[in-house]
């Protein structure tokens, strides 16, 4: 049991980021509106990036910022960088996502996408 | 022990935050609560050492992403239809949320220095950094300088990102979709 709760105490940063990424995967799936699903989205991203921040940190480390004293322990500079890359990398798809929302909107009149199949399937059936 | 307190609140805070964003229906609510999230995760960011990741979460997270999210609200319904809980998308949440708990218990420990991420190139960056780029930020020399080509693609992924949504929704296509769409209506009255 103690060494259950040593893991847990090691690692409960990462199990508490899991615990909102699943939060945000299942704002994805499981919810029809779009709107809805892109905020779900935004958040499984952020957790996705605390995941690879908290793999960088090192205890009693300080921002990677070089202070000139040779004893400063610094948090590895890696993640940051790619995080940094995946930020704006993902404001960019989160953009070309409300792109297709008002898209769809135009074309639907709605944005749940349960409507939307049955529009679609109403039309097939006129179709025949 | 401070460092685990901090963290501990502003996870518990965010964890409160999605919750109630994934509760409520009214979207523009929502997407108020998705760029606070945004803002915490940037105050945890701090506390992680990433000082500039968390400057940009807080400008282009908090900022931007919430301002796309309220241009498209003037646009589309505010309300959200009202659902029931999905049984199937939260068992395979559950499920996939359980798979990475366990995975995540073969990681090294949290903050550990000794592990392999802070062994392979992250000391050569920190220790070069000032003689081979002469900027002391390491964060700066490797997005601009070890690792430029990445901040290349990623500026490539932003050009083809602005030029697909001017194509699905900017002036250009527009007066095709209005002749398209009046022919429709035509059809349908």
């Amino acid at each position: 049991m103690s060494s259950l709760l040593d893991a847990f105490l090691g690692q409960w940063n990462y199990f508490l980021v899991i615990l909102l990424m699943m939060i945000g995967f299942y704002a994805v799936i499981a919810r029809g509106n779009m709107v809805k699903k892109m905020v779900g989205l935004n958040i499984f991203q952020t957790s996705v990036f605390m995941l690879y921040i908290s793999m960088g940190k090192i205890s009693e480390g300080t921002a990677p910022i070089l202070t000139g004293d040779a004893a400063t322990v610094y948090s590895n500079p890696l993640p940051h960088v790619l995080i940094l890359t995946a930020i704006v990398v993902g404001v960019a798809t989160t953009a070309v996502g409300y792109a297709l929302i008002i898209r769809i909107q135009e074309s639907f009149d709605t944005i749940e996408d349960d409507d939307i199949i049955l529009l679609m399937e109403d039309e097939t059936e006129d179709a025949q | 022990m401070s460092g685990f307190v901090v963290n501990a609140v502003l996870i518990f805070f965010l964890v409160l935050i999605a919750f109630l964003a994934l509760r409520l229906h009214r979207l523009f609510a929502m997407v108020m609560l998705s760029g606070a999230f945004s803002l915490v995760a940037a105050a945890l960011f701090v506390v992680l050492d990433a000082v500039d990741v968390a400057f940009t979460e807080a400008a282009v997270g908090a900022g931007i992403s919430t301002v796309l999210a309220l241009a498209t609200l003037s646009l589309v319904p505010v309300e959200e239809k009202p659902h029931k809980v999905a049984i199937i998308p939260a068992f395979i949440a559950l499920t996939t949320g359980v798979l990475l708990a366990l995975a995540v218990t073969d990681l090294p420990k949290f903050g550990a220095a000794d592990a392999p991420i802070h062994n392979y190139v992250a000391p050569d960056f920190i220790s070069g950094s000032e003689n081979d780029i002469g900027v002391p930020n390491v964060v700066t020399s490797v997005l601009a300088s070890y690792r430029g080509y990445d901040t290349l693609g990623e500026t490539v992924v932003i050009f083809t990102a602005a030029i697909a949504v001017l194509l699905i929704i900017g002036g250009w296509t527009r007066d095709r979709r209005r002749v398209s769409k009046q022919a429709e209506d035509d059809h349908a009255g």
